[in-house]
């Protein structure tokens, strides 16, 4: 029997304001704990909310981008709960009317794109966080996170296997960089991802029961337990046991590599969301939305078009670098310095790409800018360096963030393209290989590679490649004479 | 005249015409505090050692001779929901009885710039929940005209200090009649602002959407400069007043009422209500009638409903508002527990009053999915209605009178025992703050056992100059200017 994969994702992302959704605290990250708080943020009583302009931009850009219909007037709600983290004991969000309906996300290449429908994306603000430390049996919270601006993207359960969740979380997690909307760091927990996964056989047009899948921290983990509950499902349909699936949230133990049941539909709360009397209608004025219709970006579909006929990348770099914020932009930094498309597209792809690697940077953290690369680049271009050392260089420069020029000069790495100097090293180099020389004339041609290996190491690599194989063979024709 | 008997205005005038100090006034009005308050209970905590410091300040600003305030060296009381910085406030609940806010509310603040002096905080029902002031979880207030009385509820206390002269001005806040009634059974005149008008930012919320702030006082005119003070647009309140309002009603105040039209709701004066009460009211409406007002009776018949949505909506938001109080950052926690959900529910079973608890679990119930629609959906429909027929009213009537409760002033425990009953005392004052018009209640008389009876007047949205102008006029024709009760 065959089956179709069901999936809807539910995307959360922190928003890149300044202050948080309703006070003036600052929304960064990575402060010391309850440092970004205020009476506000920590719900101290008699405290009000004022709702932060920058978010509600950023949300209708969102909006925008994933081409939703945008809500002349959403209203903001109460989602009533007890937890540790949530200091007013509500999470101020949107429920029935939120600020974005419906929109759409392609995914694939144009030839073979798929259309991903989005329900909605709402407001919301962000909870603290807990934190548990293991022995004492102690638990702290950090308030720093609470009221901190947020989006959350319903999709339409669009998507039908693992993979195609991956491709568009992938692709969403581009657009809204591009969009300056979140930094989208998703093991800072920036932007984060549930999934609603069910089965059903092939034909059939209703929905079963889904189960909700939380703890996917990035997109591995999505991948992995997306295929784990599908084939958990699976399993129980094979057997006539669907039964035993119940509408539930699983945990994904990404240790295990399995999902675990957190809590049933019976658990869960009523969140007795009444409309928040402390805000008034959330409004955007048909000239608020023509302005920032005006400052929206460009998107990774317009920009991959863009590389493809003005730089003439291969679609396989384009989805690599397009696919990067980050790396787009350092590309065409790099190209406007005056690197050619090809060489620039390399040195990323290539010794940028495995340095980021190893350090464990992100694209956003490259050290060196690109006018550095460039004239490393023009280095190599005049001959100056080889190849070779040029990657040496570069790994100097990405660890010290000094310039090309002086570790080129500190190392003596300039080749030698003297031309006195370079037939001093290849006549030493014929002296003493005689023999070699007697295989030339004898018609072996690898005699030739030889010698050159021995110039090069006699030059400890310096030697100008091109201009010594063209004297030696210069040389080994006079000698054949 | 003692300084205590007199009016905010006399205050100010006194200090700054140099006749006595901001210090003579504090120390006046201390010494009236340790005489009277041992037999009135009104505040929860006093503030002395603040106010000598606020006395001195002005002391310097007038010897400096810079401009004194709006309010300087004016004593003022402020009800225990409303956040002082650094004074404790505990909304007259266990669950708040150590709690001190990082901030004041921005009407304290306002208060403060006004060269205010802010001498105490004053007992209440517990988070404003009553109307008696017998929900406090530390003390009865007794009522100045008759201790075996209540003073009336919530804002008791702050009702209570100012008729027994122990504060001049007071701050009160009004959910559903929380300033208005106490004002009535006091003999004080209180008023409810349009919501809106003054900043919450600061107020501990009971129902957001109905709450407001405003100014207990001993007359019409103390009440208007109060006004001044506190209202205004306030960038921490987002349902504050878009325009910045500087309004003076000093200026129109004496204008008197000659072509004014006034409305006389018949719904406000049926079976319920109490004999003395009425005929007093009927003869504030022949008064108006002498000084050239147009009186006739009207039908508001959607109000009779208000009571039910009121007590839906404000329960349903208090529901909410209350979530906070979990045991876990500030207030009353249990030291007996062995897990979070015991901490919480501990704290919160020993932390509220009775009365609280019963309006939690009534608004919990109205917003659970299931009820929602026949409970908070229904009262929010009617509360459109409720809102629509009063702006229809004043489309051909500039104010409203009514009484402000159906009741004289009750005995201590006579309620208690029946919510029920309780409520029912709210019946005339709900609508307004459903509708978020503005009223305010004045005494207009003294009954035969000689308690005072208040007269409700009505406005529409942003009227206040309207109400000022016609109580101000109808208290010089009474003569009952200020009423200082025998204690």
């Amino acid at each position: 029997m065959s089956f179709e994969t069901i999936i809807g994702l539910e995307i959360h992302a922190e928003l890149n304001t300044r202050s948080k959704l309703f006070c003036s605290c600052p929304a960064e990250f990575g402060a010391k704990p309850n440092e970004n708080t205020c009476p506000i943020c920590l719900g101290i009583p008699g405290t009000m909310p004022v709702l932060n302009e920058e978010a509600v931009i950023l949300a209708v850009k969102t909006g925008l981008i994933l081409n939703c219909e945008i809500a002349a007037e959403s209203r903001m709600d109460r989602k009533n709960y007890f937890y540790p983290d949530l200091p007013k004991a509500y999470q101020t969000t949107q429920y029935d009317i939120p600020i974005c309906r419906g929109g759409y996300v392609d995914i694939g290449a144009p030839e073979v794109s798929r259309r991903i429908r989005l329900n909605r994306i709402h407001l919301e603000e962000d909870a603290g966080k807990l934190i548990h430390l293991e022995d004492s049996g102690v638990s702290l919270i950090d308030y720093n996170r609470s009221g901190v601006p947020l989006i959350e993207i319903v999709t339409e359960p669009d998507l039908r296997s693992a993979g195609e969740a991956v491709a568009f979380l992938k692709a969403l997690k581009s657009m809204l960089e591009y969009g300056g909307i979140s930094d989208c760091h998703m093991e800072q927990g920036s932007l984060r991802c549930d999934a609603n996964i069910s089965l059903r056989r092939k034909g059939q047009n209703t929905l079963n029961t889904k189960v909700e899948l939380k703890n996917l921290n990035s997109f591995k983990e999505l991948q992995k337990a997306l295929e784990y509950e599908e084939e958990r499902q699976r399993e129980l349909y094979t057997h006539r046991e669907e039964s035993k699936i119940m509408q539930e949230t699983r945990r994904w133990d990404g240790e295990k590599g399995e999902t675990v049941p957190m809590r049933s539909k019976e658990d869960a709360n009523d969140y007795r969301y009444f409309p928040e009397p402390d805000l008034g209608p959330v409004i955007i004025s048909d000239t608020l939305l023509r302005e920032i219709k005006e400052t929206l970006p460009e998107m990774p579909m317009a920009r991959k078009k863009r590389f493809r006929e003005l730089y003439g990348l291969r679609d396989k770099e384009i989805d690599i670098i397009v696919g990067d914020k980050a790396l787009s932009e350092y590309f065409e930094a790099l190209t406007a310095c005056g690197t050619d498309p090809r060489s620039a597209a390399n040195w990323i792809l290539g010794s940028m790409m495995k340095l980021l690697k190893e350090k464990g940077l992100k694209t956003g953290q490259i050290p060196v800018p690109p006018e550095e690369l460039h004239k490393l680049i023009k280095i190599i271009a005049e001959g100056r360096i080889s190849i070779t050392a040029g990657q040496e260089v570069f790994s100097e420069m990405f660890n010290t963030g000094r310039s090309a020029g002086d570790i080129v000069n500190k190392k003596g790495l300039s080749q030698i393209s003297n031309r006195t100097e370079l037939e001093r090293i290849i006549t030493d180099v014929l002296n003493d290989n005689p023999q070699s020389l007697l295989d030339y004339a004898a018609g072996k041609t690898q005699a030739a590679v030889f010698l050159m290996g021995r110039i090069m190491k006699a030059s400890k690599g310096k030697a100008n490649p091109q201009l010594a194989r063209e004297m030696l063979e210069e040389k080994l024709r006079k000698g054949l004479l | 005249m003692s300084i205590h008997e007199m009016t905010a205005f006399e205050i100010r005038k006194g200090i700054v015409k140099k006749q006595f100090s901001a210090r003579d006034v504090v120390t006046a009005f201390f010494d009236r505090i340790y005489e009277k308050e041992p037999l009135v209970d009104g505040f929860l905590t006093l503030c002395r050692e603040e106010a000598l410091a606020k006395a001195r300040q002005i002391g310097e600003k007038i010897k400096a001779g810079e401009p004194a305030g709006k309010l300087a060296g004016v004593p003022v009381a402020v009800k225990d929901n409303i956040c002082t910085d650094g004074i404790r406030t505990t909304c007259a609940s266990r669950m708040l009885h150590d709690f001190i806010p990082p901030y004041d509310a921005t009407v304290v603040k306002r208060l403060k710039e006004a060269d205010a002096v802010i001498i105490g905080k004053t007992n209440m029902d517990e988070f404003a929940m009553g109307s008696s002031t017998e929900n406090s979880a530390f003390k009865k207030t007794k009522n100045p005209w008759n201790r075996e009385r209540v003073p009336g509820g919530s804002s008791g206390g702050s009702a209570a200090v100012v008729s027994a002269g122990m504060a001049a001005l007071a701050l009160g806040s009004d959910t559903g009649g929380s300033i208005r009634q106490p004002a009535a059974f006091c003999g004080v005149v209180g008023l409810k602002p349009t919501y809106g008008l003054v900043s919450r930012f600061g107020l501990i919320a009971f129902g957001s959407s109905l709450d407001q702030i405003g100014p207990l006082a001993k007359n019409i005119k103390d009440s208007a400069l109060a006004l001044e003070t506190i209202q205004g647009r306030d960038k921490y309140d987002s349902t504050s007043v878009r325009h910045s309002i500087t309004k003076d009603y000093m200026s129109t105040i004496e204008c008197g009422v000659k072509g004014m039209k006034i409305g006389v709701p018949v719904e406000f004066f049926d079976s319920g209500l109490d004999e003395e009460i009425a005929l007093s009211i009927k003869a504030c409406i022949r008064k108006f009638k002498e000084i050239g007002a147009f009186v006739e009776d009207i039908s508001l018949p959607v109000i009779e409903e208000g009571l039910s949505a009121y007590y839906i909506i404000s329960s349903a938001e208090a529901s909410s508002n209350l979530g906070r109080f979990d045991g876990l950052r500030y207030g009353y926690r249990t030291k007996n527990y062995n897990s979070l959900d015991q901490l919480v529910e501990r704290s919160r079973s020993g932390g509220f009053g009775e009365e609280v608890k019963r309006r939690i679990m009534l608004g919990t119930f109205a917003l659970s999915s299931g009820y929602y629609d026949a409970y908070y959906g229904r009262a929010q429909k009617l509360r459109t209605a409720i809102k629509e027929q009063f702006i229809k009213a004043f489309e051909s009537y500039d104010i409203l009178l009514s009484p402000v409760s159906p009741v004289l002033p009750f005995k201590i425990g006579e309620k208690a025992a029946d919510p029920l009953e309780m409520y029912l005392s709210d019946i005339y004052t709900v609508n307004i703050n459903l509708a978020g018009l503005p009223a305010l209640s004045m005494p207009c008389g003294i009954s035969r056992t000689g308690l005072p009876i208040g007269l409700q007047i009505i406005g529409p949205h942003f009227g206040e100059e309207k109400l000022f102008k016609a109580a101000y006029a109808l208290e010089q024709e009474l003569k009952l200017t200020v009423m200082h009760p025998m204690l």
